[in-house]
């Protein structure tokens, strides 16, 4: 371990905490000890992990900002649903299973292809607002996207249920804002976790690629790697897609893991687009390993904080802004550097004692 | 190695109870809203609605109708003589948060839910529901996805296909008008819902539907172009099925731009007298169909209006009616079907969903109300006028 | 005829936007970054404008000015507290503690004020105008907006221009370090932007409710987010490029719901804005900077 380089050594150090985690809620879950509202958060919590971990691909690499992630996720979620549901009866669980995370990867990483190519010669804010507009746009179509199946096969309109035509017995597959009713529940804590840790590898591999320095350089210096002869469009092309490709695998997860797939502000759009940038920024721009538990903190915050009823969402604002501040603002960061506050610092005092030991 | 695999361990032991901690702690985590029975047996009811977010008043007029209810059960004596415990959790209409809801009530023990207000959501929790068999009765998801396939879920609201078929009917019978224009949420499925069946059964009893214009909800500022397509196409009758929020806007609106049509709203626009400073001339000849109206004669009605005006303040709207209709539901049944709080979920879902079959009840948003085994509530919609600042039944 | 009717509802819609677009561009332009809670302090200012009208019974112009003396101390309070911390921080730390600003005020409010909905009584009590026979109106909360909007532009644009407080804004924004060694008290500016950026909130808050008079906890959000649109289509910065981005915003929405389909309005609108966006990557009047190696 120790001749292995220092980003490697935490990826390893991360997905072993990840797996044990994942040891010890199994455990407790077969033993009963692991509450409704915990167990039922493990898939959800993993899928917002996957979309954070994206997210910070296409942030802390590529350097630009994306405010519509949410939409990767809604195209990855309505695709996969849209397939499970469709052949619910015709394939047999788990391929069709396997075969719908393909589809909503690729249809998720297809569409962030075709966004990146317009939106990636932008810069900045304008770009922020671009991909933010794509995600509204995502969302607000698949609202008025009604698909129907009869014995003709597949009817579709894009304003109401009645102008499909359907036949008697015919089923609604997308009802409009009603979205995807009864997909098959396949998501597993297992399966989630896997995901996940799969996609950890595959962000660390990819930012330590020839590619991924390729990334970081025009981050850096989009001039200067241009002067050296990087292909900048071919290589924030890719970053982006894949980035957009783990945000889909986020939502096959979580449509999988819902009986009802609605597509709302709060949940594919720019409220969740939001959302998942906290988690970035909050778990640190670039460290894969800070999403995951940004991630989950917050996720978990909100539901904790339960029993205090109206306030709730007030107390989880105020900790909101509190961690930001103590996470970000230099003069808290030089206060936590001088009384040995930082992460390093207590990790360092852990291990020292444990030597004392 | 060995150190940072202990350290890890360490780690997650700690992190385990953490976990395990809240699981053990949500049982005695005692919410303001909770009677405090605790230590006794008692009926433990939960209820889950937005009590933040966008659709928060509807969410806080369920939860605090249903306080109300439960207070007075209780003070009379609770249900085949136990106390109910009430626990109401916030899912912000969104349908993961409701199902984080769910089982944070099913780790305190709930036994019987009383939920989810918002039909997206509603959706989601009941395929839970389903699962674990608790009965479930929802005071205002309306759609059919709720109750699809579910038998123990059950409705006090009119379902949509009901509501958009009788308010079509309606119209045609009593010639209310011809040319019909409608506006509708097309990013609710409430909304939605109702507009399709509307339609549907407007072209079978004859109706013209001239225009339909659709906002979504990110999209609800302005209505003055939707009013004005279907004041262009000579619609004298407006359909809106949607909720009172907006309902104030268009009749501000069409106020303004001297656009007078028939308003015929259904029961979302329930409320609309009650929001504070609202110039009831407005909706003057605003047609709705609801189930309730706040300043009812009876003396039922009366008393729940008031008790909540005092409580909480404001004034009750249909969805807060309809979930204090179902705490009596549930006692109704529960008296019917001869339970204890001692039965298990299972045993209570199950006794509940044939008792409720035969329950025949009188409330504040219907007499005779009875349900079938689809968990449809059957009960005579009462069309309403505005008139002079009230409602007026017009049946 | 049905065009125009069409235009001239884009056009209040727009002036609305317009006047919270003022706002952000504001802020951005000093600060450089995105106060996603301005929306929220519209919110604020709205409701103080109702509170005095409604419970004290005081004259519109008295409410208002009341709530603009709130909002200007709440957007400096917050500054304080929230924005402060974090000026040497990277951008995004803002931005996200922004968003945490925004749950706290939508919360707050709701905690105060309830989640019910209140009926906002317009400001402006003047009908508006009726053109062509009455088959043309104006209302007066359009006009009224529009010109406010139009005299806040062009205030704000002498104020920056020829004020010594103005300068030391345009200074800040090209240079903060060049500033701060100018003699230029950095943080007092930033203050001042952030007074002068939630006291038109209090004002457009006033106006946006006066044309959709409900009024809840979240009123603020969706306009806000629509509002900082029109701004970056206008070229986030630019004051002038504020008014366009938002009149322009407005227009389009109206008009794909009259001509193309009310379901898809918002699909259009922003569909609209990447393409100008794509055509000029900065906005209509933003600034094209050169970078430099």
């Amino acid at each position: 371990m120790k001749n292995l380089n220092k980003s490697t050594q935490k990826l390893i150090t991360t997905i072993l905490t990840i797996f044990v985690l994942y040891i010890v809620m199994q455990v407790m879950e077969q033993t009963g000890n692991l509450s409704s509202l915990m167990s039922g958060l493990l898939v959800p919590v993993c899928a917002y992990s996957l979309v954070a971990v994206g997210l910070n691909l296409c942030v802390g690499y590529l350097g630009e900002l994306s405010l519509g992630h949410a939409g990767f996720m809604c195209v990855g979620a309505f695709t996969s649903a849209f397939f499970s549901k469709t052949f619910q009866g015709t394939i047999p669980d788990v391929p069709r299973f396997i075969l719908a995370l393909v589809i909503g990867t690729l249809a998720a990483a297809l569409f962030g292809f075709l966004i990146a190519i317009p939106v990636l010669r932008l810069s900045g804010d304008y770009l922020a607002i671009v991909t933010l507009a794509f995600g509204e746009i995502i969302k607000n179509v698949i609202n008025v996207l009604y698909i129907g199946m009869d014995g003709n096969g597949i009817h579709f309109s894009m304003k109401d249920m009645m102008s499909l035509g359907l036949e008697p017995g015919g089923t609604m597959l997308i009802n409009g804002p009603q979205g995807i009713t009864g997909t098959p529940r396949q998501s597993t804590f297992t399966i989630a976790v896997l995901l996940l840790i799969l996609s950890l590898i595959i962000t660390h591999n990819f930012v330590n690629s020839r590619t991924g320095r390729a990334v970081k350089a025009i981050r850096d210096n989009q001039i200067a790697a241009e002067t050296v002869g990087l292909p900048i469009t071919k290589y924030k092309l890719v970053a982006f897609t894949i980035s957009a490709a783990i945000a889909g695998v986020g939502g096959v997860l979580y449509a999988h893991n819902i009986n009802s797939l609605t597509a709302t502000t709060n949940n594919f759009g720019y409220n969740m687009s939001i959302m998942i940038l906290v988690y970035v920024v909050l778990g640190g721009i670039g460290n894969f390993s800070g999403s995951v538990v940004a991630a989950v903190v917050l996720t978990l915050l909100p539901e904790l904080l339960r029993g205090l009823s109206n306030y709730r969402m007030l107390i989880y604002s105020i900790v909101l802004i509190a961690l930001m501040l103590f996470n970000w603002a230099p003069g808290i960061l030089k206060f936590r550097e001088e009384h040995g506050l930082t992460g390093a610092a207590i990790i360092g005092k852990f291990k020292k004692n444990k030597e004392v030991q | 190695m060995k150190k940072r695999l202990f350290s890890l361990g360490l780690c997650a032991a700690m992190a385990a109870s953490l976990f395990a901690g809240c699981g053990n702690n949500s049982s005695s985590e005692v919410s303001p809203e909770n009677v405090d029975t605790s230590g006794e047996l008692t009926w433990r009811i939960g209820g889950i609605g937005p009590t933040t977010g966008g659709a928060a008043q509807y969410g806080q007029g369920v939860m605090n109708a249903i306080q109300i209810a439960v207070d007075e059960v209780n003070a009379a004596g609770g249900i085949n003589g136990y106390q109910i415990s009430f626990n109401f959790q916030d899912d912000e209409a969104d349908p993961q948060k409701s199902v984080n809801a769910y089982n944070t009530l099913k780790d305190w023990g709930m036994q019987i839910l009383e939920g989810t207000v918002t039909s997206g959501a509603c959706a989601a929790v009941s395929a839970e529901t389903y699962n674990d068999r608790i009965f479930q009765l929802t005071p205002s998801a309306s759609s059919t996805s709720v109750t699809e396939g579910h038998d123990n879920t059950f409705q006090i609201c009119f379902s949509d296909p009901n509501q958009g078929t009788v308010s079509a009917d309606y119209i045609a019978e009593n010639a209310l008008g011809t040319k019909i224009g409608i506006i509708y949420d097309s990013s609710d499925p409430y909304s939605s819902g109702v507009y399709q069946n509307f339609a549907t059964e407007a072209t079978n009893v004859g109706l013209e539907i001239v225009a339909t214009e659709a906002f979504t909800a990110d999209n609800k500022t302005d209505f003055s172009t939707q009013l004005q397509k279907c004041k262009d196409a000579g619609a004298d009758l407006l359909f809106l099925p949607f909720y009172y929020t907006e309902g104030s806007i268009v009749l501000t609106q069409a106020n303004q731009m001297g656009y007078a049509p028939t308003m015929f709203g259904v029961d979302g626009f329930d409320g609309l007298l009650g929001v504070e400073n609202f110039d009831v001339s407005l909706a003057e000849g605003v047609y709705l169909l609801t189930p309730f109206a706040a300043d009812a004669e009876d003396e039922a009605t009366q008393s729940f209006v008031s008790k909540y005006e005092e409580q909480f303040g404001g004034t009750p709207n249909q969805f807060a009616a309809d979930a204090y209709d179902g705490v009596y539901i549930i006692k109704e049944a529960l008296e019917a079907a001869d339970l204890t709080p001692e039965a298990s979920n299972e045993e209570i879902c199950e006794a509940l969903i044939s008792a409720i079959q035969n329950v025949n009840y009188n409330g504040l948003t219907g007499e005779n109300m009875t349900w079938n085994a689809a968990g449809e509530v059957s009960k005579e919609p009462k069309a309403v006028i505005i008139q002079n600042g009230g409602y007026v039944s017009v049946q | 005829m049905g065009f125009l009717t069409y235009l001239i509802n884009g056009l209040s819609l727009g002036s609305v936007y317009a006047i919270i677009a003022l706002g952000y561009t504001m802020v951005y332009g000093i600060a450089k970054m995105l106060n996603f809670a301005h929306g929220d302090v519209i919110m604020v200012g709205a409701y103080l404008v109702f509170m005095c009208m409604s419970n004290t019974g005081s004259p519109a112009i008295v409410s208002i000015v009341i709530s603009i003396v709130c909002c200007t101390a709440l957007g400096m309070i917050i500054e304080k507290i929230a924005y402060k911390p974090l000026r040497r921080a990277t951008n995004l730390a803002v931005l996200i503690t922004a968003i945490g600003v925004s749950y706290f005020l939508q919360n707050m409010a709701l905690l105060i004020f309830g989640s019910n909905p209140v009926s906002f009584t317009s400001v402006i009590k003047w009908q508006g105008i009726a053109l062509a026979g009455g088959q043309l109106k104006i209302t007066g909360n359009a006009i009224i907006t529009i010109i406010t909007c139009l005299i806040i532009m062009f205030a704000l644009m002498w104020f920056v221009k020829n004020t010594k407080p103005g300068q030391a804004m345009r200074a800040v924004s090209e240079d903060k370090d060049a500033a701060v060694l100018m003699g230029i008290n950095v943080n007092a500016t930033i203050s001042l932007t952030f007074a002068i950026g939630s006291g038109l909130a209090a004002i457009a808050g006033a106006l946006l409710c006066s044309s959709y008079p409900s009024l809840t906890p979240y009123t603020g959000s969706m306009p806000g987010i629509k509002a900082f649109t029109a701004a970056v289509f206008g070229g986030i910065g630019s004051i002038p490029g504020a008014l366009i981005g938002g009149l322009l915003l407005g227009i389009i929405e109206i008009l794909a719901k009259a001509y193309i389909s009310s379901q898809l309005a918002d699909a259009i609108v922003f569909a609209v804005l990447i393409i100008v966006l794509l055509v000029k990557p900065t906005g209509i009047l933003g600034k094209q900077i050169k970078e430099k190696v």
